[in-house]
């Protein structure tokens, strides 16, 4: 597969602080990769590294085939980070006009990318007065403007209201839609786990995960049952080999398994034992239930 | 260089402060030397006409415009410390670099908007020397008119290193206010240095090392003009003979001093961390 972006062994230190510590990892063409992990753990000063900005301490990374210089390579990237920087003092169309200057790219696609973010009617406005909402609309309008090959989104819906965070998860899905690389950084994990295919987990500049998002931790998932019978259902449980342990939490009982079990089967064998269920779903752990298991357990 | 001279075109021009501030330095020393060329009857008492005076004789004039339109370089030395301060502040110094941009490019960017600007202003003043002298002076032959033309070489090294040693401090501190604060520091520490070495040696040696400091090697290129005007009124007082013309070593201190602003700048922002 055709590599984008690798990282190998890269660490960076503020002073005696280590903000990344030996990280490498691949992102391939296509795939919509999120990075995860809590406030402080290196997210931004990774993308701060490979976006031209921060100096790396020790370690390398390379765009594309290896070839092209960073400010170069950086051309066919989109990438915005933590809050949106432009101009205030210029229009959102003089500031666009502006990143294509840098980028080498035509000013024809200005108007295109300002309809993608629905900031069209407002493009001769300065950007001083735009929300929040829309300053972050227009840095992705930016980043959209050359087309590029990875997008890169740090933190993307940060500080927005509710319609704000929807409509930048709405413009997200679009462009993955259309097969462009993605790479979210994000600690909100609904976020992650609604758009992204793969994830990279970090904790104190130290990577735990990196891989599809559904391999994530080896789980087969858990059981949420109720009973009448609720002494019965738990001595059939634990004396069941499919069981590893359960819990109890006001009338539900959550049942971990520990090898892979249908809820049709399952239901089935209660019924033989003369155990009726009100209730029962079968789910398997959420992202962030996965991601705070990782993160305690190393 | 034309797409990076055109970015930072496109940055400054379209701030109205900075449209205004490039606009005074330019227009302001233009004019102040236009008025002084007219006839001014101050109010009925005495008329006074600089031109009668034999100051825009050539080849003098040269000295003395060049002289009086530096002084009006603080102005776009506001307009250069807040194009770097208002990079860092709006931090879209980070953008483009993410936009492509490398460090290089963008202290490039920098320095040829200054170099334009310097020399814009430079062909301004000569052209405007050129018309008021020829209207005035009592000498129109060719060799006299072009004879002491690198007074114009001299005002645009100055502007050129000025605006870089500006662009050195903004690069440094990041904010408009400090940056020319430390522009003054810097003038008064020239000054305290100077001192500290002559009472440590003598006022011969002093005034040699002072010759290298930043801003004085700025000032040597084209000193002030009261005194040679003096001179050529009563040419047979001896005393007040100095060396007031543009030397090579001037230039090339100066150049020097650009050359090391400019590399420094590169320098801090390549080991800066955004």
């Amino acid at each position: 597969m055709e590599s984008i972006l690798t990282i190998k062994n890269l660490t960076k230190k503020f002073g005696y602080l280590t903000a990344v510590k030996d990280l490498s990892f691949t992102i391939n063409k296509g795939n919509v990769y999120g990075i995860l992990g809590p406030n402080g753990s290196g997210k931004s000063t990774t993308l701060g590294i490979v976006l031209n900005v921060v100096n790396k301490t020790e370690g390398s990374f390379h765009w594309f085939d290896g070839n092209t210089s960073t400010h170069d390579a950086l051309k066919k990237v989109g990438a915005i980070i933590e809050r949106p920087n432009f101009y205030p003092y210029m229009t959102a169309e003089q500031n666009l006009k502006l990143v294509c200057k840098i980028k080498g790219v035509g000013l024809n696609k200005i108007e295109e990318k300002l309809e993608v973010v629905g900031l069209l009617d407002r493009k001769n406005h300065k950007f001083s007065t735009y929300s929040l909402g829309m300053k972050q609309r227009l840095a992705i309008a930016s980043a959209l403007l050359n087309d590029p090959e990875i997008l890169i989104l740090d933190e993307p819906t940060n500080g927005l209201d509710p319609q704000g965070i929807h409509q930048i998860r709405e413009i997200i899905k679009q462009i993955a839609a259309k097969g462009t690389t993605i790479l979210l950084a994000s600690h909100l994990l609904d976020e992650v786990e609604k758009v992204c295919s793969h994830v990279v987990v970090l904790r104190k500049g130290v990577k735990l995960y990196s891989g599809r998002v559904d391999e994530m931790i080896s789980s087969h998932g858990f059981f949420e049952l109720k009973c009448n019978k609720e002494t019965e259902l738990l001595a059939f449980i634990e004396n069941h080999p499919s069981f590893s342990n359960t819990k109890t939490d006001s009338g539900l009982i959550t049942a971990f398994l520990k090898e892979p079990l249908s809820s049709e089967d399952f239901n089935k064998q209660l019924f033989e034992n003369g155990i009726i269920l009100t209730h029962l779903v079968q789910r398997k752990e959420s992202l962030e239930e996965q991601f705070l298991q990782l993160t305690d357990n190393n | 260089m034309f797409r990076l001279l055109n970015l930072e075109l496109q940055k400054l021009l379209l701030n109205r402060t900075s449209k205004v501030l490039i606009f005074v330095s330019f227009i302001l020393p233009f004019f102040v030397i236009l008025l002084s060329s007219i006839k001014i009857n101050v109010f009925g008492f005495f008329t006074l006409e600089l031109g009668e005076l034999g100051v825009f004789n050539f080849p003098i004039i040269w000295h003395l415009t060049t002289f009086f339109a530096s002084q009006f370089k603080f102005f776009f030395a506001i307009v250069v410390v807040s194009m770097i301060g208002n990079e860092y502040s709006n931090k879209t110094i980070k953008q483009n670099l993410i936009d492509g941009l490398s460090k290089k490019e963008f202290i490039l960017s920098k320095f040829y908007a200054i170099a334009f600007f310097s020399l814009i202003s430079t062909v301004l003043i000569g052209l405007i020397s050129f018309c008021i002298g020829m209207y005035y002076s009592s000498y129109d032959q060719i060799d006299i008119i072009f004879r002491e033309t690198n007074f114009l070489l001299a005002y645009f090294v100055k502007l050129l290193g000025f605006f870089s040693l500006c662009l050195f401090f903004g690069m440094l501190v990041k904010r408009s206010a400090f940056a020319l604060a430390f522009l003054f520091i810097l003038f008064i520490s020239e000054w305290i240095i100077f001192g500290l070495i002559t009472w440590q040696f003598d006022h011969h040696v002093a005034t040699k090392i002072q010759n290298f400091f930043p801003l004085q090697s700025m000032y040597n290129l084209i000193e002030q003009p009261f005194q040679r005007v003096a001179m050529s009124k009563f040419p047979e007082k001896a005393e007040l003979a100095y060396d007031y013309l543009v030397h090579w070593y001037e230039i090339a201190i100066v150049l020097g001093w650009t050359a090391l602003f400019v590399f420094l700048s590169f320098k801090l922002l390549k080991k800066r961390d955004l």
